[in-house]
């Protein structure tokens, strides 16, 4: 392990307005009483530890001079005093019930804000991010902001004034040893700060070493049935074992300097209170100051009531890094620039009347129509969906540098069937995604129906292409509810439909509850030919105008693929389709097959013209044919 | 589910132990001090002695300091063991899951399994550290605290008790509510994440259906069920302030009424009543702390109970007492067989097979999605044990081997295979640890892997990113086909092994089995006719059950399934996917 240099990581302060502005945002009252509240608590508090003074100078001491001692108004004073502390557990109570609503809520504003943000960013960005990464900004990070809302700030508020309170009557009581106690205080903060800086660098090493075996954890256990076909388990663990201790030893370095900060700081503390007391007790035996005992007695407490509130915020500093940390990963992902969408065209389902009227309506029609509001003259015209979809010399880069599409042209008439053949990472998956506009293209334009593609508003775009796409994800919930997912407001009836169109019906039916099995963990109770019946059969429930199937029946047996390809061929009737797929079989009835090659379409035609061509195609239709 | 954790404390049971010791010594020094004061005050300050002051001014810095090194003794040594608990559960953890069978892993994601050696151990390193370093802490305060008092005066020092009582019984309501409640919580916080999982994995497939809004409108919804019900348990939590305080300031205003009387009685000094309202202070931290564990305590028990449920998984399938770690040869039996996953719902993925291979076959593999291929080959290598009959290699059963053996010669290249971090040397070693590089090339020359390997910048040292992300699909099927033949096995397994291979190498592949090596017995699964032609034999599945075990010639006359899917395949099929 390299010896990593001190990293001192200092509070981040836009970060803790931020979230200051967040609860302020919500809960600008509720904070304000929680305030308040604490300072009321911290007022009855300090009643509490001056009454010592109270009592002893201005009863016992007078108590103890008389020859019949009245207790009477110690009684009356001692009422007055349990009203205002029993004022001061009522505050502390509400300050902590209303905190809780604060705390809570304001991380449910916090989680909904982060994940609304999140399925608004680009597709780019969980291309670029590992999921494992993502999903430790909503488990980690958001936890560590739940203790710094819940807990941090209200005890640094509390310390706070509890730190004013008692400052302010030591100030009253006596100057010179309020002196002392500050130049105590002064050391304190200072070893605190040293301390907290050594346990922080081991807490970072520590956070360095915890990311290497969560690592290689992840790593070992997601090929686990490798290791165990290849009787891996002992050179598996004998890594694990050198990765895990390292982690104990940074581990441990960052608790010992974490743990050794509470004796200290206490221990300064009563440092403070014996030099206090000695000066304190010779400042009152020669009249100095004209400090009394009962004052010296009082001040003494108000000393330990002062060190206290610095020891507690001492201990929530490693937490507050480790939350600002924590908060500044969170708004790194809020302030990630979501999907741009610059479109206007909407799409609507329109009516037609005999002379080709179109008219817009809610109810679900098969006619499909692009809105064009025309801003200038406030009007509206629509334009009838056809499917029709031009490439012009589109360009197009992952990165900015290396060039991954060359110079496509691409003319789908309505109702075509477009199919992209080539090697893996020639850039068929890629084009389709530049159609649907998961990413933008670099140069070039692509068309619409004469649209350019830029002013259709992305849902609308998005919900004219149903996609099946290469890798099957399915969520939490019944069959039905997955296949539904296609259109919300389809019909039991509906989905089944689409089911049997999909073929997905008859698995369906022999699955434990039918429609109504629980899917749980992205399907995992399917197989993979079952699940891409599902996302096919979710496709047709969409009944889109357009659609791109990505591999779609890549993992389903040639002959279920059969079956399935009959109802695709009823589904993609008349509707332009982009299929990108490795069987001859759904690529021969194509309409036009593009041939694609590092990045570029070498050959374009119908099989036959291809056949005839003898060119790449060819080399790869016979090639497969005569391969044995 | 305590007893196995305690177990883990193995080496570091002299931390653990000294860290309550030395906090106990800390303790009895912060007792200790606040007696100290009352001398100060009495005998120095009352006195009007400031040599007195002076005198147990020293004596209380004298203990300050001894009080300083017990405290960062304890804080090392707590520090010390409880990382080193952490450590020991996460060795175990991770050794206990190497014993895991294949049925023992299915049970848990990968991502869940992370999660529990990670966070879950960190929650318990807290968790254990705070209890062995301030557990044993609020109780000895408690108690001494008390001592002193009574030693003080006896009288005064009943308000304590009733006090404590009362506290305790307040602090046991509140926790015995919360518990259940935060339990609650966690369960659901696991469910919200998970389907935020979802969404980070399907972001595709929410942005092409435009469901932003909807899986939006549904994470609200889960999130606010969240916060509710955190609100429940937290607001129960939000009692323990004030009833301490309650109690703290019942005890300061009867302490003022009746140490007043004692004070004036003679039977106290001004001085000790001031260091009684100094243990109160003490007690009232003491109590803080207590809640504080439990609070730890309540968040930590589902973390406890995640890590004991990895621990105490049974694998369930075991070495047999004399294992036999010869594998005679090649050839393969399957006796009336029957496999059901879950066992015990009858629900059987195979169906009475019954199958014998001859030792060098090769045997191609054909059947519908679900019809159990995959699940026939795991059973050769006993990945799962057959529910019902008996699966036998070499003519003996495969429950008779010692289980690496049997998997050292029969090999698999399973469906989804992986490749490690690290070179591909590193990679095709895993077949055989020692192997040198020449054995390396042999193999990947057989996998046609070699062909690529050369064209690498840095050929055989050539890094795979984990998951082998930077080389193709097919690259990758070959590099594990070579990775499999370095074991020289007796039996060969590819689970559509090649389905990324374009159809030339896939066929330049199998001609290399044929020569190279004949005697290996080949179990070929695919998809593709081609791939499996021409294999000695090919094995028809449908819906578990065999529907077909002839050449592919006879077969053509007799399983409509197999001819159905030739006619299909040869007349206009194939693959079109070539992989560079």
């Amino acid at each position: 392990m390299s010896e990593q240099k001190p990293q001192k990581r200092k509070m981040n302060f836009s970060v803790l307005k931020r979230i200051l502005g967040y609860i302020f945002r919500y809960y600008k009252w509720h904070f304000l009483l929680v305030i308040a509240c604490i300072l009321i608590t911290a007022l009855c508090t300090i009643q509490s530890t001056l009454f010592t003074r109270t009592l002893i100078d201005e009863y016992i001491t007078p108590l103890l001079s008389a020859s019949s001692p009245d207790f009477a108004p110690l009684a009356a004073r001692l009422m007055k005093l349990a009203a205002i502390l029993l004022l001061g557990v009522v505050t502390s109570y509400s300050y902590n019930r209303i905190m809780v609503t604060v705390s809570q809520g304001t991380m449910e504003h916090l989680r909904c804000d982060l994940f609304t943000h999140m399925e608004s960013l680009p597709i780019k960005y969980f291309d670029t991010h590992s999921h494992g990464d993502i999903m430790s900004v909503y488990t980690n990070d958001i936890d560590t902001l739940r203790q710094l809302i819940g807990q941090s700030i209200p005890q640094i508020v509390n310390s706070a004034a509890t730190i004013c309170t008692t400052f302010v009557s030591m100030v009253i009581m006596n100057i010179p040893l309020t002196i002392i106690s500050l130049c105590m205080i002064g050391v304190m903060l200072k070893t605190s700060g040293n301390l907290g800086a050594k346990s922080r660098e081991y807490f970072i090493r520590q956070q360095k070493d915890l990311g290497s075996v969560n690592g290689y954890i992840e790593e070992m256990l997601s090929g686990q049935k490798v290791v165990k076909v290849f009787n891996h388990e002992a050179k598996a663990i004998e890594e694990f074992e050198q990765r895990n201790h390292a982690l104990r030893e940074s581990a441990s370095n960052a608790n010992k300097y974490a743990n050794i900060m509470m004796p200290v700081m206490g221990n300064l503390g009563n440092i403070s209170y014996v030099l206090c007391a000695v000066i304190g007790a010779w400042l009152a035996l020669s009249g100095g100051f004209g400090l009394t005992l009962g004052t010296l007695v009082s001040f003494l407490s108000l000393n330990k009531s002062f060190s206290m509130p610095v020891t507690q915020i001492s201990q929530q500093i490693a937490s507050i890094i480790g939350a600002m940390a924590g908060a500044e990963r969170v708004f790194e992902v809020m302030d990630e620039e979501s999907e741009y969408d610059e479109g206007y065209v909407e799409l609507v389902n329109v009516k037609e009347d005999e002379e080709g009227n179109l008219t817009e309506t809610t109810e679900k029609t098969d006619l499909w129509a692009w809105r064009h509001p025309h801003q200038a003259e406030g009007t509206v015209t629509y334009q009838k969906l056809q499917g029709k979809l031009n490439f012009y010399d589109v360009d197009f880069s992952y990165d900015g540098k290396k060039m991954v599409l060359h110079d496509i042209d691409i003319d789908a008439e309505p109702g075509q069937k477009i199919a992209f053949v080539g090697s893996t990472g020639a850039g068929k998956t890629t084009i389709t995604n530049l159609i649907n506009r998961f990413y933008d293209i670099a140069d070039g334009k692509i068309r619409y129906d004469d649209i350019n593609i830029n002013k259709i508003r992305k849902p609308a775009l998005r919900k004219s292409l149903g996609m099946v796409l290469q890798d099957t994800h399915l969520f939490t919930g019944t069959v039905m509810d997955n296949i539904r997912y296609g259109r919300l407001d389809a019909t039991d009836e509906e989905c089944m439909e689409a089911a049997m169109l999909a073929r997905a019906d008859s698995f369906i039916r022999r699955l434990p509850e039918g429609y109504n099995t629980m899917l749980k963990g992205d399907g995992g109770n399917l197989s993979q030919g079952q699940r891409q019946l599902l996302a096919i059969a979710r496709c047709a429930v969409a009944d889109p105008p357009a659609m791109i199937l990505d591999e779609a029946t890549s993992s389903i047996d040639s002959r279920t693929e059969r079956i399935v390809q009959a109802g695709m061929d009823a589904l993609m009737k008349g509707r332009t389709t982009f299929v990108i797929a490795h069987r001859l079989s759904t690529v021969r009835n194509s309409d036009c097959i593009m041939v694609l090659e590092q990045g570029r379409i070498i050959e374009r035609g119908s099989h036959d013209e291809l056949i005839a061509k003898k060119g790449r195609y060819y080399q790869l239709y016979t090639g497969n044919a005569i391969a044995e | 589910m305590i007893k196995t954790l305690l177990g883990e404390i193995r080496e570091y049971k002299h931390d653990t132990l000294m860290t309550p010791v030395y906090t106990a010594l800390e303790v009895v020094m912060e007792v200790l001090i606040p007696y100290v004061t009352a001398w100060i005050i009495d005998r120095g300050i009352n006195a009007g002695n400031l040599e007195a002051v002076v005198l147990y001014g020293g004596l209380m810095l004298i203990m300050a300091f001894l009080s300083l090194y017990f405290g960062t003794q304890a804080g090392k040594y707590a520090a010390s063991a409880a990382t080193g608990f952490a450590k020991n559960v996460r060795d175990d953890m991770y050794k206990k899951i190497q014993t895991y069978s294949f049925s023992n892993i299915d049970k848990y994601s990968t991502a869940g399994l992370v999660t529990r050696m990670t966070t879950d151990v960190t929650n318990l390193q807290n968790a254990f550290q705070m209890i062995i370093r301030i557990a044993v802490r609020p109780p000895l305060m408690l108690v001494s605290s008390v001592v002193m008092c009574f030693v003080i005066s006896p009288d005064l020092s009943t308000i304590f008790l009733v006090a404590v009582a009362v506290l305790g019984v307040a602090l046991a309501l509140i926790m015995t509510h919360a518990m259940p409640a935060f339990s609650q919580v966690f369960s659901r916080y696991d469910d919200l994440n998970a389907s935020v999982q979802e969404n980070i994995s399907g972001i595709r497939v929410v942005k092409a259906f435009v469901r932003e809004d909807y899986e939006n409108e549904k994470f609200k919804k889960a999130a606010g069920n969240l916060k509710n019900l955190f609100v429940k348990a937290e607001s129960l939590v939000a009692l323990n302030n004030p009833s301490m305080m309650l109690v703290v300031y019942g005890c300061i205003i009867s302490l003022s009424w009746f140490g007043a009387q004692h004070v004036v009685a003679g039977s106290i000094t001004t001085g000790n009543l001031t260091s009684m309202f100094s243990y109160v202070m003490s007690i009232l931290v003491s109590l803080m702390m207590l809640s504080m564990v439990f609070v730890m305590i309540t968040i930590s028990s589902a973390a406890i109970k995640r890590v004991t449920e990895v621990l105490n998984e049974e694998p369930d399938m075991k070495n047999p007492e004399n294992p036999v770690t010869e594998v005679e040869d090649g050839s393969i039996d399957f006796d009336h067989v029957n496999f059901s996953y879950r066992s015990g719902d009858g629900d059987y993925v195979l169906k009475d097979i019954n199958l014998h291979i001859d030792s060098g076959q090769t045997i191609g593999i054909l059947g519908p999605t679900g019809s159990g291929k995959s699940t026939l080959v795991a059973l050769i290598s006993r990945l799962y044990d057959a529910t019902e009959g008996s699966v036998k290699v070499g003519g003996r059963d495969v429950r008779e081997y010692d289980m690496q053996a049997l998997r050292d010669q029969v090999s698999v290249v399973l469906q989804n295979n992986v490749l490690f971090s690290g070179s591909i040397l590193d990679n095709l070693r895993w077949g055989k640890e020692d192997a040198t590089e020449e054995e390396c090339i042999e193999a990947c020359r057989l996998a046609c892997a070699d062909e690529f390997i050369e064209q690498m910048p840095d050929k055989y040292n050539t890094h795979i990113e984990q998951g082998g992300t930077n080389v193709s699909g097919g690259q990758r099927q070959r590099l594990c086909i070579a990775r499999a033949l370095m074991k020289k096995p007796k039996v060969l397994i590819l689970d559509d092994s090649t389905s990324a291979v374009d159809t030339a190498t896939d066929a330049k592949i199998r001609q290399a089995f044929r020569e190279k090596i004949p005697g290996t017995t080949k179990l070929i699964i695919s998809q593709r006719i081609s791939s499996i032609e021409d294999a000695d034999k090919i094995i028809v599945l449908y819906r578990g059950a065999v529907s077909g075990f002839d050449t592919s010639e006879k077969l053509l006359e007799t399983n409509d399934l197999y001819r159905q899917v030739y006619e299909t395949q040869v007349n206009g099929g194939g693959d079109f996917d070539r992989q560079d």
